[in-house]
């Protein structure tokens, strides 16, 4: 009865705290009030993300499916959040492909937004009450 | 830019591994020591695959 009753207010924000995890990495930790796990996703996520671009990753937005492997790529990319439509808004989406660091960078890039999406699992569980 | 492929594995080791730790594991203790597992998995594998792979033409 207890454990249900603590569960019951975090519940509500589910829908918030995965939306929010997907926004930014660690968002969503932050809104159920684990800041330091939200601090170190940021941190680390970011910091993938940031480094793949630096690195010329090229941020590919391709819907199509004629290409499922670009698709996925893409889908990978996005999942990072904002700082893929930023770095995508601030003109470094088309990388440099005969950069030594190209692949690192896609890497890197695709790893963040993956990762993000345990997140963003990690996130909901906290909220519906499977995770402390 | 980083152009060193060492630094470029041990970045990401690094935090790959941070993240993993962090979501797979509750207590600081036990966090500490599967990053750190984790992170040396993937060098040493990483290590390992590039010299079984040192003979292969390129």
């Amino acid at each position: 009865m207890a454990a249900q009753t603590a569960a019951a207010p975090a519940r509500s924000g589910v829908l918030p705290a995965c939306l929010l995890a997907w926004v930014l990495p660690g968002a969503g930790h932050f809104y159920l009030g684990r800041r330091g796990k939200g601090l170190l996703f940021l941190g680390t996520i970011g910091a993938l993300f940031l480094l793949g671009v630096v690195m010329k990753s090229r941020l590919q937005l391709y819907l199509g499916l004629e290409d499922p492997l670009a698709l996925l790529f893409s889908i990978a990319q996005m999942a990072a959040g904002v700082p893929y439509f930023l770095a995508r808004a601030l003109g470094y989406e088309a990388g440099l492909v005969t950069a030594v660091t190209y692949e690192y960078g896609n890497t890197f890039t695709a790893v963040a937004g993956l990762l993000n999406i345990l997140v963003i699992l990690d996130a909901h569980d906290t909220a519906v009450g499977r995770k402390s | 830019m980083i152009a060193s492929h060492l630094l470029n594995l041990l970045a990401f080791s690094a935090l790959v591994s941070a993240v993993f730790a962090t979501l797979l594991r509750d207590d600081l203790k036990s966090r500490l020591r599967f990053g750190a597992l984790n992170f040396a998995a993937f060098v040493l594998s990483a290590i390992v695959l590039g010299w079984i792979m040192g003979p292969f033409p390129s």
